[in-house]
């Protein structure tokens, strides 16, 4: 059942895998100076981010939230997401497992800086929140005909 | 012209495919047993039903996703915390779980496991007939 990938292309998560080892590479063998605002890996929720000429996008991994119970705003090319996630178990339980994130989180992304603040969308669907950003115009890369 | 450009295609994947080998992810789950069975919740963000397998093959339950979200055609990565997409766990189930009546729901990327525990084995009420 595993075996189809419908169209979905998977290079971009190739792409994603490969920085995330360079990443790790850079935190393990280097100690220069990281993100101010780079949070520890394995913080809730996990976020991507990935950029094409017209646009930024942004994906939020934050499963089982109520969408409307987010805030989220973009300040410049500054976003920032707070939300809060209760994970409500039944008392008089027997607890083996405990790993699910529960409470409220923050967290803050530079993003370049010729987004639109005033050009933003996000929807929300299976746990994924997806935040798009329009990039301004005048900084888009020009294509240079040669005469 | 194009069959050259699919062969090639076709050997960078294998390329890939043996330097870069498959990522599963460990989704977290939540793990909780009272009389009637065991209540198992899983983060699997981005997965929707279709991509979503649980499986009991003897005693081992399966949990396998994956996950699909939206990117344009030609976006570059800027910043990863999730390299991969899909998950994967397994669990040893115990005998006294009804494989047959395990449920699942999945809403917003949370995946519910409701295991009973055979009804032999759950604590019965006695009805008592009238004489």
């Amino acid at each position: 059942m595993l075996g189809y990938l419908s169209g979905f292309d998977n290079d971009i998560f190739d792409q994603f895998e490969r920085m995330r080892r360079q990443m790790d590479r850079l935190f393990g063998d280097w100690s220069g100076a990281t993100g101010i605002r780079a949070m520890a890996a394995g913080s809730f929720p996990a976020i991507n981010v990935g950029a094409s000429p017209e646009q930024v996008d942004v994906y939020v991994f934050a499963p089982g939230i109520a969408p409307d119970s987010l805030d989220i705003s973009l300040q410049q090319n500054l976003l920032s997401i707070s939300g809060e996630r209760k994970v409500e178990l039944p008392e008089n339980v027997q607890l083996y497992r405990r790993e699910r994130f529960n409470g409220s989180f923050h967290r803050t992304i530079t993003l370049p800086e010729d987004v639109d603040p005033d050009r933003v969308n996000a929807s929300y669907r299976d746990g994924v929140l997806h935040i798009t950003v329009q990039r301004r115009e005048e900084v888009r890369p020009r294509r240079i005909e040669v005469s | 012209m194009s069959e050259s450009k699919e062969m090639k295609t076709a050997e960078n994947r294998e390329m890939q495919a043996r330097t870069e080998p498959d990522v599963f992810l460990r989704p977290a789950v939540d793990i909780y047993e009272d009389d009637k069975g065991i209540t198992l919740l899983a983060d699997l963000p981005g997965v929707s039903r279709d991509r979503l397998d649980v499986q009991v093959d003897g005693n081992t339950l399966a949990i396998e996703g994956e996950a699909a979200i939206d990117t344009p055609a030609n976006m570059e990565a800027l910043y990863a915390d999730v390299g991969a997409t899909r998950f994967r766990r397994s669990f040893t189930l115990s005998n006294e779980l009804e494989m047959d009546r395990i449920s699942a729901e999945l809403k917003d990327g949370v995946l519910t496991l409701h295991l009973p525990k055979r009804a032999e084995l759950q604590p019965r009420k006695i009805e008592i007939s009238a004489g």
